[in-house]
Protein backbone atom coordinates (compact mmCIF):
# COMPACT_ATOMS: atom_id res chain seq x y z
CA UNK A 1 0.00 0.00 0.00
CA UNK A 2 1.24 3.25 -1.13
CA UNK A 3 1.36 6.05 1.92
CA UNK A 4 -1.11 8.92 1.07
CA UNK A 5 0.52 12.11 0.17
CA UNK A 6 1.95 14.47 2.37
CA UNK A 7 -1.34 16.80 2.60
CA UNK A 8 -3.53 13.69 3.03
CA UNK A 9 -1.63 13.10 6.59
CA UNK A 10 -3.02 16.45 8.14
CA UNK A 11 -6.63 14.97 8.30
CA UNK A 12 -5.19 11.68 10.22
CA UNK A 13 -4.59 11.52 13.86
CA UNK A 14 -3.03 7.89 15.20
CA UNK A 15 -3.70 7.06 19.07
CA UNK A 16 -0.54 7.69 20.56
CA UNK A 17 -0.94 4.39 22.82
CA UNK A 18 -2.28 1.82 20.34
CA UNK A 19 -1.51 3.16 17.16
CA UNK A 20 -5.15 3.29 15.80
CA UNK A 21 -5.64 5.56 12.97
CA UNK A 22 -8.17 7.77 12.32
CA UNK A 23 -9.26 10.92 9.70
CA UNK A 24 -10.23 14.02 11.38
CA UNK A 25 -12.93 16.40 10.31
CA UNK A 26 -13.25 19.72 11.51
CA UNK A 27 -12.79 20.38 15.08
CA UNK A 28 -14.91 22.75 16.78
CA UNK A 29 -15.16 24.06 20.41
CA UNK A 30 -16.44 21.27 22.69
CA UNK A 31 -15.35 18.64 20.56
CA UNK A 32 -14.06 15.40 22.35
CA UNK A 33 -12.58 12.16 20.72
CA UNK A 34 -11.74 8.98 22.33
CA UNK A 35 -9.75 6.33 20.61
CA UNK A 36 -12.07 3.54 19.63
CA UNK A 37 -9.42 0.77 20.92
CA UNK A 38 -7.91 1.99 24.34
CA UNK A 39 -10.03 4.74 24.66
CA UNK A 40 -7.59 7.26 24.90
CA UNK A 41 -7.99 10.88 24.53
CA UNK A 42 -7.20 11.83 20.97
CA UNK A 43 -8.52 15.23 21.97
CA UNK A 44 -10.81 17.30 23.94
CA UNK A 45 -11.06 21.05 22.96
CA UNK A 46 -13.23 23.30 25.46
CA UNK A 47 -14.30 26.57 24.97
CA UNK A 48 -11.86 29.66 26.52
CA UNK A 49 -9.37 26.71 27.19
CA UNK A 50 -6.62 28.86 26.62
CA UNK A 51 -8.02 31.96 29.22
CA UNK A 52 -8.18 29.49 31.63
CA UNK A 53 -4.96 27.41 31.31
CA UNK A 54 -3.10 31.16 31.38
CA UNK A 55 -5.68 32.91 34.34
CA UNK A 56 -4.96 29.77 36.19
CA UNK A 57 -1.39 29.33 36.05
CA UNK A 58 -0.76 33.00 36.28
CA UNK A 59 -2.35 32.59 39.37
CA UNK A 60 -0.59 29.47 40.64
CA UNK A 61 3.00 31.08 39.83
CA UNK A 62 2.02 33.88 41.89
CA UNK A 63 0.96 31.92 44.81
CA UNK A 64 4.04 29.32 44.68
CA UNK A 65 6.16 31.69 45.11
CA UNK A 66 4.43 33.67 47.66
CA UNK A 67 4.12 30.62 49.12
CA UNK A 68 7.91 29.84 49.66
CA UNK A 69 8.47 32.89 51.93
CA UNK A 70 5.25 31.82 54.53
CA UNK A 71 5.11 29.24 57.02
CA UNK A 72 4.24 25.99 56.28
CA UNK A 73 3.34 24.26 59.10
CA UNK A 74 4.35 25.38 63.14
CA UNK A 75 4.83 22.81 66.17
CA UNK A 76 5.40 23.63 69.61
CA UNK A 77 6.36 20.97 72.19
CA UNK A 78 7.51 21.88 75.97
CA UNK A 79 7.70 25.54 75.28
CA UNK A 80 10.23 24.69 72.16
CA UNK A 81 8.40 26.04 68.74
CA UNK A 82 9.69 25.74 65.62
CA UNK A 83 8.02 27.10 61.65
CA UNK A 84 8.78 25.25 58.61
CA UNK A 85 8.65 27.02 55.30
CA UNK A 86 8.83 24.75 52.08
CA UNK A 87 12.28 25.75 51.60
CA UNK A 88 12.72 24.24 54.98
CA UNK A 89 11.45 20.99 54.02
CA UNK A 90 12.66 20.55 50.85
CA UNK A 91 16.37 21.74 52.17
CA UNK A 92 15.88 18.92 54.69
CA UNK A 93 18.16 16.51 54.03
CA UNK A 94 20.81 19.20 52.89
CA UNK A 95 24.19 19.28 54.69
CA UNK A 96 25.48 15.26 55.07
CA UNK A 97 25.49 12.35 52.66
CA UNK A 98 21.45 12.99 51.92
CA UNK A 99 21.82 16.18 50.02
CA UNK A 100 21.26 14.74 46.82
CA UNK A 101 17.49 14.36 47.88
CA UNK A 102 17.10 17.70 48.91
CA UNK A 103 17.59 18.39 45.25
CA UNK A 104 15.39 15.99 44.02
CA UNK A 105 12.19 17.50 46.79
CA UNK A 106 13.47 20.81 45.71
CA UNK A 107 12.88 19.80 42.29
CA UNK A 108 9.62 17.80 42.41
CA UNK A 109 7.57 20.74 44.86
CA UNK A 110 9.22 24.09 43.67
CA UNK A 111 11.16 23.88 40.94
CA UNK A 112 9.53 21.25 38.13
CA UNK A 113 5.96 23.04 38.88
CA UNK A 114 7.74 26.76 38.58
CA UNK A 115 9.13 25.68 35.44
CA UNK A 116 6.13 23.93 34.16
CA UNK A 117 4.19 26.80 34.66
CA UNK A 118 6.17 29.40 33.18
CA UNK A 119 6.56 26.94 29.96
CA UNK A 120 3.01 27.03 30.32
CA UNK A 121 2.59 31.03 30.12
CA UNK A 122 5.54 31.32 27.48
CA UNK A 123 3.74 28.68 24.68
CA UNK A 124 -0.02 29.66 25.10
CA UNK A 125 0.31 33.23 25.79
CA UNK A 126 0.82 34.67 22.38
CA UNK A 127 -1.41 31.74 21.09
CA UNK A 128 -4.59 33.53 23.46
CA UNK A 129 -3.64 36.53 21.88
CA UNK A 130 -3.87 35.55 18.48
CA UNK A 131 -0.33 36.49 18.21
CA UNK A 132 2.58 34.33 16.25
CA UNK A 133 4.26 31.54 19.24
CA UNK A 134 7.03 32.89 20.51
CA UNK A 135 10.15 31.55 19.54
CA UNK A 136 11.48 28.13 20.77
CA UNK A 137 7.42 28.04 21.86
CA UNK A 138 7.51 24.11 20.38
CA UNK A 139 10.45 23.58 22.38
CA UNK A 140 9.71 24.83 25.33
CA UNK A 141 5.94 23.00 25.32
CA UNK A 142 7.60 19.38 24.47
CA UNK A 143 9.59 20.09 27.94
CA UNK A 144 6.77 20.98 29.60
CA UNK A 145 4.81 17.87 28.81
CA UNK A 146 8.15 15.93 29.47
CA UNK A 147 8.54 17.13 32.84
CA UNK A 148 4.46 16.27 33.64
CA UNK A 149 4.97 13.39 35.50
CA UNK A 150 7.97 14.81 37.58
CA UNK A 151 6.00 18.04 38.98
CA UNK A 152 4.66 15.98 42.09
CA UNK A 153 3.07 19.05 44.18
CA UNK A 154 0.08 17.25 44.73
CA UNK A 155 2.07 13.92 46.31
CA UNK A 156 3.66 16.55 48.51
CA UNK A 157 0.40 17.93 49.72
CA UNK A 158 -1.32 14.01 51.12
CA UNK A 159 2.37 13.82 52.32
CA UNK A 160 1.67 16.80 54.36
CA UNK A 161 -1.26 15.34 55.57
CA UNK A 162 0.50 12.08 56.25
CA UNK A 163 3.17 13.78 58.94
CA UNK A 164 0.66 16.25 60.24
CA UNK A 165 -0.87 13.35 61.84
CA UNK A 166 2.53 11.81 62.75
CA UNK A 167 3.30 15.19 63.84
CA UNK A 168 0.16 15.85 66.26
CA UNK A 169 1.00 12.92 68.51
CA UNK A 170 4.63 14.70 68.97
CA UNK A 171 3.54 17.67 69.51
CA UNK A 172 0.91 21.04 68.86
CA UNK A 173 0.95 21.38 65.46
CA UNK A 174 -0.33 24.66 63.48
CA UNK A 175 -0.95 25.03 59.60
CA UNK A 176 0.37 27.92 58.11
CA UNK A 177 -1.05 30.33 55.43
CA UNK A 178 1.77 28.81 53.15
CA UNK A 179 -0.39 25.14 53.42
CA UNK A 180 -3.55 26.91 52.20
CA UNK A 181 -2.12 28.75 49.43
CA UNK A 182 -0.26 25.41 48.21
CA UNK A 183 -4.16 23.89 48.34
CA UNK A 184 -5.62 26.59 45.82
CA UNK A 185 -2.44 25.98 43.68
CA UNK A 186 -3.17 22.28 43.48
CA UNK A 187 -6.94 23.19 42.83
CA UNK A 188 -5.93 25.77 40.36
CA UNK A 189 -3.70 23.20 38.49
CA UNK A 190 -6.34 20.63 38.17
CA UNK A 191 -8.46 23.07 36.55
CA UNK A 192 -5.64 23.64 33.89
CA UNK A 193 -5.13 20.53 33.76
CA UNK A 194 -8.72 19.24 32.53
CA UNK A 195 -8.74 22.45 29.82
CA UNK A 196 -4.96 21.16 28.71
CA UNK A 197 -5.83 19.39 24.74
CA UNK A 198 -2.15 19.10 23.99
CA UNK A 199 -3.58 18.20 20.50
CA UNK A 200 -5.30 21.43 19.80
CA UNK A 201 -2.33 23.34 21.02
CA UNK A 202 0.62 21.62 19.04
CA UNK A 203 -2.16 22.37 15.87
CA UNK A 204 -2.26 26.01 17.18
CA UNK A 205 1.82 26.01 17.50
CA UNK A 206 2.28 24.76 13.69
CA UNK A 207 0.13 27.71 12.34
CA UNK B 1 -11.76 -3.42 12.21
CA UNK B 2 -9.43 -0.87 13.42
CA UNK B 3 -6.39 0.19 11.07
CA UNK B 4 -2.97 1.08 12.61
CA UNK B 5 -0.63 3.57 11.43
CA UNK B 6 2.12 1.05 11.29
CA UNK B 7 -0.37 -1.04 8.39
CA UNK B 8 -0.59 2.52 6.63
CA UNK B 9 3.32 2.93 6.20
CA UNK B 10 2.97 5.71 8.83
CA UNK B 11 4.17 6.42 12.19
CA UNK B 12 2.42 8.21 14.82
CA UNK B 13 4.07 11.17 16.46
CA UNK B 14 3.56 9.90 20.38
CA UNK B 15 3.63 13.71 21.79
CA UNK B 16 1.16 15.12 19.35
CA UNK B 17 -0.55 12.13 17.55
CA UNK B 18 0.59 13.74 14.68
CA UNK B 19 1.03 11.72 11.54
CA UNK B 20 4.13 11.07 9.27
CA UNK B 21 4.94 8.66 6.47
CA UNK B 22 7.21 5.42 8.33
CA UNK B 23 10.87 6.29 7.78
CA UNK B 24 10.38 10.20 8.70
CA UNK B 25 12.95 10.64 11.95
CA UNK B 26 11.18 13.33 13.36
CA UNK B 27 8.13 14.61 13.66
CA UNK B 28 7.20 17.37 11.60
CA UNK B 29 5.20 19.56 13.71
CA UNK B 30 6.78 19.33 16.85
CA UNK B 31 10.60 17.72 16.91
CA UNK B 32 9.70 14.75 18.62
CA UNK B 33 11.91 11.69 17.34
CA UNK B 34 9.50 9.18 15.49
CA UNK B 35 9.63 5.29 15.93
CA UNK B 36 6.68 3.45 14.70
CA UNK B 37 7.72 0.44 17.89
CA UNK B 38 10.37 1.56 20.60
CA UNK B 39 12.46 -1.67 19.71
CA UNK B 40 14.65 -0.67 22.44
CA UNK B 41 11.89 -0.29 24.80
CA UNK B 42 11.98 -3.19 26.51
CA UNK B 43 15.81 -3.71 27.48
CA UNK B 44 15.06 -0.07 28.84
CA UNK B 45 12.06 -1.44 30.64
CA UNK B 46 14.58 -4.61 32.22
CA UNK B 47 17.49 -2.48 33.43
CA UNK B 48 15.53 0.47 34.93
CA UNK B 49 13.10 -2.50 36.50
CA UNK B 50 16.59 -4.08 38.26
CA UNK B 51 17.97 -0.82 39.34
CA UNK B 52 14.29 -0.37 41.55
CA UNK B 53 14.31 -3.75 42.56
CA UNK B 54 17.51 -3.06 44.03
CA UNK B 55 17.13 0.02 45.29
CA UNK B 56 13.73 -1.14 47.20
CA UNK B 57 15.66 -4.05 49.27
CA UNK B 58 18.02 -1.12 51.21
CA UNK B 59 15.15 0.78 51.45
CA UNK B 60 13.39 -1.72 53.43
CA UNK B 61 16.03 -2.89 55.52
CA UNK B 62 17.51 0.57 56.48
CA UNK B 63 16.15 2.96 58.87
CA UNK B 64 13.51 5.53 57.60
CA UNK B 65 13.54 7.72 60.52
CA UNK B 66 15.86 8.49 63.69
CA UNK B 67 13.57 10.00 66.36
CA UNK B 68 14.69 11.43 69.03
CA UNK B 69 12.55 12.97 72.55
CA UNK B 70 13.52 13.87 75.63
CA UNK B 71 12.87 10.53 76.69
CA UNK B 72 13.80 8.00 73.89
CA UNK B 73 15.25 7.76 70.87
CA UNK B 74 14.25 5.25 67.81
CA UNK B 75 15.01 4.13 64.40
CA UNK B 76 12.56 3.59 62.43
CA UNK B 77 12.33 1.33 58.70
CA UNK B 78 9.09 2.14 56.86
CA UNK B 79 7.13 -1.29 57.89
CA UNK B 80 7.87 -0.51 61.35
CA UNK B 81 7.14 3.29 61.17
CA UNK B 82 3.49 2.12 59.67
CA UNK B 83 3.02 -0.29 62.71
CA UNK B 84 3.71 2.18 64.92
CA UNK B 85 1.42 4.66 63.54
CA UNK B 86 -1.19 2.12 63.72
CA UNK B 87 -0.30 0.69 67.28
CA UNK B 88 -1.17 4.82 67.70
CA UNK B 89 -4.69 3.84 66.73
CA UNK B 90 -4.65 5.95 63.13
CA UNK B 91 -4.99 3.29 61.20
CA UNK B 92 -6.19 4.84 57.97
CA UNK B 93 -2.30 6.38 57.98
CA UNK B 94 -0.84 3.17 58.56
CA UNK B 95 -2.85 2.01 55.43
CA UNK B 96 -1.76 4.87 53.49
CA UNK B 97 1.62 4.61 54.50
CA UNK B 98 1.80 1.12 54.01
CA UNK B 99 0.02 1.25 50.85
CA UNK B 100 2.10 4.16 49.39
CA UNK B 101 5.29 2.19 50.20
CA UNK B 102 4.80 -1.38 50.29
CA UNK B 103 2.21 -2.54 48.27
CA UNK B 104 2.13 0.03 45.54
CA UNK B 105 6.00 -0.24 45.14
CA UNK B 106 5.63 -4.37 44.84
CA UNK B 107 2.11 -4.29 42.76
CA UNK B 108 4.37 -1.94 40.44
CA UNK B 109 7.41 -4.36 40.23
CA UNK B 110 5.39 -7.49 39.63
CA UNK B 111 2.74 -5.58 36.75
CA UNK B 112 6.17 -4.22 35.36
CA UNK B 113 7.87 -7.44 34.63
CA UNK B 114 3.73 -9.27 33.70
CA UNK B 115 3.71 -6.58 30.90
CA UNK B 116 6.85 -7.20 29.47
CA UNK B 117 6.93 -10.62 29.58
CA UNK B 118 3.41 -10.57 28.32
CA UNK B 119 5.02 -8.67 25.37
CA UNK B 120 7.38 -11.39 24.16
CA UNK B 121 6.13 -14.10 25.19
CA UNK B 122 2.11 -13.61 25.44
CA UNK B 123 -0.13 -13.58 27.72
CA UNK B 124 -3.47 -14.48 29.43
CA UNK B 125 -5.14 -11.37 29.72
CA UNK B 126 -6.72 -9.38 27.07
CA UNK B 127 -4.93 -6.69 25.38
CA UNK B 128 -7.44 -4.26 27.12
CA UNK B 129 -7.04 -5.36 30.60
CA UNK B 130 -3.12 -5.16 29.80
CA UNK B 131 -3.50 -1.52 28.89
CA UNK B 132 -5.44 -0.45 31.88
CA UNK B 133 -2.97 -2.00 34.24
CA UNK B 134 -0.03 -0.49 31.92
CA UNK B 135 -2.54 2.96 32.73
CA UNK B 136 -2.85 2.08 36.17
CA UNK B 137 1.19 2.02 36.99
CA UNK B 138 1.87 4.76 34.88
CA UNK B 139 -0.71 6.63 37.08
CA UNK B 140 0.04 5.41 40.23
CA UNK B 141 4.21 5.60 40.30
CA UNK B 142 4.20 8.63 41.45
CA UNK B 143 2.15 8.52 44.38
CA UNK B 144 4.91 6.08 46.02
CA UNK B 145 6.96 9.57 46.97
CA UNK B 146 4.50 10.12 49.48
CA UNK B 147 7.20 8.68 52.57
CA UNK B 148 10.06 10.39 51.34
CA UNK B 149 7.74 13.53 51.17
CA UNK B 150 6.72 12.70 55.00
CA UNK B 151 10.24 12.39 56.03
CA UNK B 152 11.55 15.70 54.28
CA UNK B 153 8.50 17.25 56.22
CA UNK B 154 8.75 15.79 59.24
CA UNK B 155 12.95 16.66 59.38
CA UNK B 156 11.92 20.06 58.69
CA UNK B 157 9.56 20.76 61.00
CA UNK B 158 10.69 18.28 63.92
CA UNK B 159 14.07 20.32 65.47
CA UNK B 160 12.61 21.01 68.96
CA UNK B 161 16.02 21.59 70.71
CA UNK B 162 16.46 18.51 73.32
CA UNK B 163 12.52 18.15 73.36
CA UNK B 164 12.07 16.45 70.26
CA UNK B 165 14.17 15.90 66.64
CA UNK B 166 13.95 14.19 63.66
CA UNK B 167 16.81 13.14 61.12
CA UNK B 168 16.58 11.34 58.06
CA UNK B 169 17.80 7.63 57.34
CA UNK B 170 19.61 6.31 54.73
CA UNK B 171 16.75 4.55 53.52
CA UNK B 172 14.85 7.54 52.36
CA UNK B 173 17.19 7.88 49.78
CA UNK B 174 17.34 3.96 48.55
CA UNK B 175 13.49 4.60 48.42
CA UNK B 176 13.31 7.69 46.35
CA UNK B 177 16.08 6.20 44.14
CA UNK B 178 13.87 3.01 43.81
CA UNK B 179 10.06 5.04 43.10
CA UNK B 180 12.61 7.07 40.44
CA UNK B 181 13.81 4.32 38.47
CA UNK B 182 10.55 2.54 38.79
CA UNK B 183 8.55 5.27 37.28
CA UNK B 184 11.82 5.28 34.64
CA UNK B 185 10.80 1.63 33.83
CA UNK B 186 7.20 2.46 33.35
CA UNK B 187 8.09 5.12 31.18
CA UNK B 188 10.38 3.47 28.96
CA UNK B 189 7.39 0.59 28.17
CA UNK B 190 6.04 1.17 24.74
CA UNK B 191 2.19 0.43 25.41
CA UNK B 192 1.54 -0.07 21.48
CA UNK B 193 3.07 -2.80 21.76
CA UNK B 194 0.46 -4.44 23.95
CA UNK B 195 -1.48 -3.85 20.97
CA UNK B 196 0.05 -5.61 18.36
CA UNK B 197 -0.07 -8.73 19.11
CA UNK B 198 -4.16 -8.86 18.89
CA UNK B 199 -3.17 -9.56 15.43
CA UNK B 200 -1.81 -12.84 15.59
CA UNK B 201 -4.40 -15.14 18.03
CA UNK B 202 -3.17 -15.20 21.51
CA UNK B 203 -1.29 -17.36 23.04
CA UNK B 204 -2.53 -20.33 25.78
CA UNK B 205 -1.32 -22.78 27.79
CA UNK B 206 -1.79 -26.73 27.25
CA UNK B 207 -2.84 -26.81 31.18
Amino acid sequence: MTPPQNFDLKSLIACPKCDALYRVGPVEKGDQAKCLRCRTVLYARRRDAGLIIISTALASTILVIAALFLPFIEISRLGFKNGSTLIDAALAFYGGPLFVLSLAVIGSIIALPLTRLFLTLYTLTPLVLNRPAWPGAKRAFRLSETLRPWSMAEIFLVGCAVSLIKLTDLARVELGPAFWMFVSVILLMAIQNSFMCRWSVWKALER
Amino acid sequence: MIVTARDKGLVCCQSCARVWPIDQPHCGACGTRLRSRDQMSLQRVWAWWIAGVLAYIPANLYPMLHTRTLLHSSEDTIIAGAFEIAAHGSIIVAGIILGASVIIPLCKFFAIAYLALAVTRGAHWPARRQFVLYEVVEFIGRWSMIDVFVVAILCSVVQLSVAASIAPGVAALAFACSVIFTMLSAQSFDPRLIWDRIETPPTKDAT
